[in-house]
This record gives C-alpha cells, structure tokens and sequence, in this order.
C-alpha cells in the first residue's frame, strides 16, 4: 500500500494540541510507517510555497488545530482543504473557537489597545502597534490582518470531522488516524473520538441532591473527594459537556470546564451550563437569588469558555 | 428609518395557564396597546430556555419578554421559581454581552391581569424604542 499522505496546521492556538498528538505513544511508529508527514510547521520544516505546488486532494489526511482569527490562517485553512481528501477540526480551537475565541468579548482596535498599549506591564508612550505592512530600507515588511471576531473552521471552510478536546486525548486522535488508514470513515460532519451523552454520565463522583446556597471558586474550597462537585457549589460544566475524556477534571478534584463542547442534542454549551447552574439555586426568594448569582463574576468567561464563537451570540456587541 | 418610525419586534414568551390567558384578556376586552409583541405560548415560564432567548436576539427580535403566573401560583408549582433564577443569570449574561438591559424582561401576570400585561408591553415598547433597533456587531472578518 502506499504511503498515506498527512498533514497538520496550527492556526490561532497555543501549541498543546501539537504537543497532544504525540499522546499516541507508541503507535507514532506505527504512523511513521503507515504515513508521510508533508506539512506540518510544528513537526517538520515545510513551505506554504511547498503546500500550494500539490494538486488538489494530494493530502489524505489534514489535522487542522486553531481557531480563524486573521488572514493567514483563513488563507492556510482554504489552501490545505482544497489539497486534503479528510479535513479535521482538530481540538476545541478550530472546532469552536476556544480560549482564542474569547477575543470576542472585544474586537482588533480594542486588543491591540490593551496588549501593546494600555497593559500595566507594557511601556509604550509611542503607542506603537503592529501594522499590516511596513516600508524598511530594504522593502516593504508584511503582517497578515488580525479580524475583529474569531471563527471556529467550520464557519470558514467545509470540515468532514471533529475531534473535540483542549486538547484531545491520545485515543481519540488515534482514533482518527486508524479510520483514516483502514478506510473505515464515519458519517461526514461526525465528531469522532467522543460520546454523545453529557459527562456526568462517566463522572464517578456521587451524585445526591442538587441545591446550592452559595457558589465558589475553585481555591476557595476543599471538596468532598467522592461527591458531585456542582453540589459542592464549583462551576462544573458536566452536564453541559460532551462524554468522551472519562471525566478527568472532576476525577482529579477539579470542576469540568466544558473543554468537549456541548453534547448531542445541545445547541448551545454556554446557555445549557448556565441554566443548569442557575436551576440548582437553593432560593425562591428573588433577592436572595440574585445574591447568590451575583457571585459568578464572569458569565462568559465560565459558560463560553470553549464556545463563544459557535454559540448563537457568537461574540459581545459592540458600538 | 428615523427613530420615531421605528416599531420595535419583541418577542414575549408566555405561559399557558396565566400570562398567555392574561394576553387573551387584553384582546377580548379591547385593551389598547402597542402592536410590537410576538407572544410564543410555552407551557410554563419554566419551560423557557435560555437558548430560546439568545436565538430571539439572533433571529432579529429588538427585545424579548418571558411572563409568567405569580410566584405561588405556577400550574406546575415550581417552574417560574427555576425560571426567576435562570432569568437572573441570564439578565446578568446579557448585560456582558453588551446587550442593553432594558432590551430582556421578566416579569408575572395572572389571567385576570389583562392591564397588567398590557402595561408590560407598553413599558417595554418605550424603553426599546429608546434604545433603537437591535443591530448585530460582525466586525471586521476579512
Ligand atoms: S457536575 Fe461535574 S462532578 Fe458532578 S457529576 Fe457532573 S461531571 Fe461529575
Ligand atoms: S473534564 Fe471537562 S474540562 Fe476536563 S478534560 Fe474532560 S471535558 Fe475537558
Ligand atoms: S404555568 Fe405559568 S409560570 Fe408555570
């Protein structure tokens, strides 16, 4: 048989998926056999120039990881789908958006603004920021433009599977690799590698009775080790979250931060979770309750902490 | 479109066995009021998802109303208590989204209370048409 043909692109990410992949183990030898690697900046060294000289459908397989946040990896994520058979959103970045999706609680102007401005920590009396082009002695010097609202990968091109997970465990992205190789592909769009049930399903943790006076942070407290965390009164994001890791936070003592996304059925991760914190309020009195609630800070940040960018808001209004 | 002109979409969800027949009340006894709700009949304040609101807003509505039965009275007992503390979570949500506080209410009418709801509609046609149109912000994609 010949050699498979994979690829992998890093668009708006933090480098952990790359670094995930390799959680295949020992079957990464098994991969070296079975595949090429053509393209994969943080792996091998490889041109775009490289990449676009392929014919179309040269790649059989593309891990594309992060998130759509400026031209250059729009541009990177329409030249490696023309050239790949299977495109993957690979990892909760290009799958929803992620942490680099929370860039759309504000918008280019106002980033730049308090990444190389106003940030207490920068020294920048010139307020110089990036530019998209600049005219050195020696020729023009070029930067690809930042948008203002960041894109999951599916909203950019057409996507055939998802692997949820910041990042994915090594199984689930063997998975993929396996159906590749045995030609044994599920129904397109399908989000592989995970189940379809919400993560309290496989959580070990006892769960009783859900009524909560007060909710805290995670450094706040210490939890019972066995029982529900949500009961416990910490921002758990399990019934709201996609089965699929075997519930590692809550098994470690830490509260499920959505990092699957939504399970089968929910169209929304960030108002699913929300509402489930919110039904559990030991209240009926509306002040109590709004005392009560007023302890989560950041909404957003704790319900859309993975998904902003493919919730139905997508991001925050500005004017 | 001048401000004046403007008639704001507001999108009411309202429950079956009190704000909905309260909405019936208005009608059958002439009560006036403003042409802007769209009233959406759920059983149960109870019943309402967050999600259902935030596709209102995406879907284009400029405001969005859930009623339901007084506290104590819920045909269901329980449902407009769970729905009092998600739509408090949610004004809370909203507001960081940036969208206006005056564009999402919740509130109670009895069956009996026409007027009431009337009022509710009419309070929040004002106030909406103060803020204008809701216009969605994309941003710079390209
Ligand atoms: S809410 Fe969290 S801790 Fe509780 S059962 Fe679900 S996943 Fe486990
Ligand atoms: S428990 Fe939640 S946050 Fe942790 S790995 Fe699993 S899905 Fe992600
Ligand atoms: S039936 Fe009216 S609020 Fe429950």
């Amino acid at each position: 048989m010949a050699k498979l043909k994979v690829a992998g692109y890093w668009a708006s990410s933090c480098g952990g998926c790359e670094i995930a992949t390799l959680e295949i183990g020992a079957n990464i030898v098994k991969l070296a056999e079975l595949a090429d690697i053509v393209f994969w900046p943080c792996i091998v060294d490889g041109k775009y120039k490289d990449v676009e000289a392929m014919t179309d459908g040269e790649i059989d397989l593309c891990l594309f990881n992060g998130a759509i946040q400026n031209e250059e990896n729009e541009h990177q994520a329409k030249v490696l789908r023309a050239k790949s058979k299977v495109m993957v959103a690979y990892g909760s970045c290009s799958y929803e958006g992620c942490i680099p999706g929370l860039a759309n609680v504000a918008n280019q102007e106002q980033i730049f603004d308090r990444v190389f401005v106003s940030c207490p920590s920068v020294d920048n009396p010139d307020k110089v920021i990036p530019q998209t082009s600049y005219q050195a002695p020696e020729g023009e010097l070029t930067l690809p433009k930042i948008y203002d609202t960041v894109r999951p990968l599916a909203a950019v091109i057409d996507v055939d599977y998802f692997v949820p997970g910041c990042p994915p465990t090594g199984e689930q992205t063997w998975a993929v690799l396996e159906a590749v190789v045995t030609g044994n592909l599920p129904a397109k769009g399908s989000i592989v590698g995970a189940g379809t049930r919400a993560l309290c399903d496989e959580c070990k943790r006892n769960k009783e009775e859900k009524k909560v006076k007060k909710f805290y942070r995670t450094h706040q407290i210490m939890p019972d080790p066995d029982r529900c965390l949500l009961e416990q009164g910490l921002l758990c994001a399990g019934l709201a979250t996609r089965e699929g890791c075997g519930a590692l936070c809550p098994a470690a003592g830490m509260p499920c931060t959505g990092c699957y996304g939504p399970p089968d059925g929910v169209v929304d991760q960030g108002a699913k979770f929300m509402s489930a914190v919110a039904s559990i309020v030991d209240s009926n009195d509306p002040a109590e309750i709004a005392v009560i609630l007023d302890d989560i800070k950041d909404p957003i940040g704790t319900f859309y902490r993975y998904s902003l960018p493919s919730s139905i808001l997508r991001r925050v209004q500005i004017k | 479109m001048s401000s004046a002109d403007f008639q704001p979409k507001i999108v009411g969800f309202l429950c079956n066995w009190c704000s909905y027949a309260g909405a019936d009340l208005a009608g059958t006894s002439r009560t006036k009021y403003e042409p802007s709700i769209r009233i959406i009949r759920v059983m149960c304040s109870g019943r309402v998802d967050p999600t259902f609101v935030l596709e209102a807003f995406n879907r284009g509505a400029d405001g969005v109303c859930v009623i339901g039965c007084h506290f104590g009275d819920c045909h269901y007992l329980e449902g407009n208590y769970k729905a009092a503390r998600r739509m408090e979570l949610l004004k809370n949500m909203l507001k960081q989204f940036g969208i206006e506080e005056g564009r999402f209410r919740f509130d109670m009418a009895s069956a009996s209370e026409g007027d009431r709801f009337a009022q509710i509609v009419n309070e929040m046609t004002e106030e909406v048409k103060k803020l204008g149109p809701y216009v969605k912000y994309e941003g710079a994609i390209s």
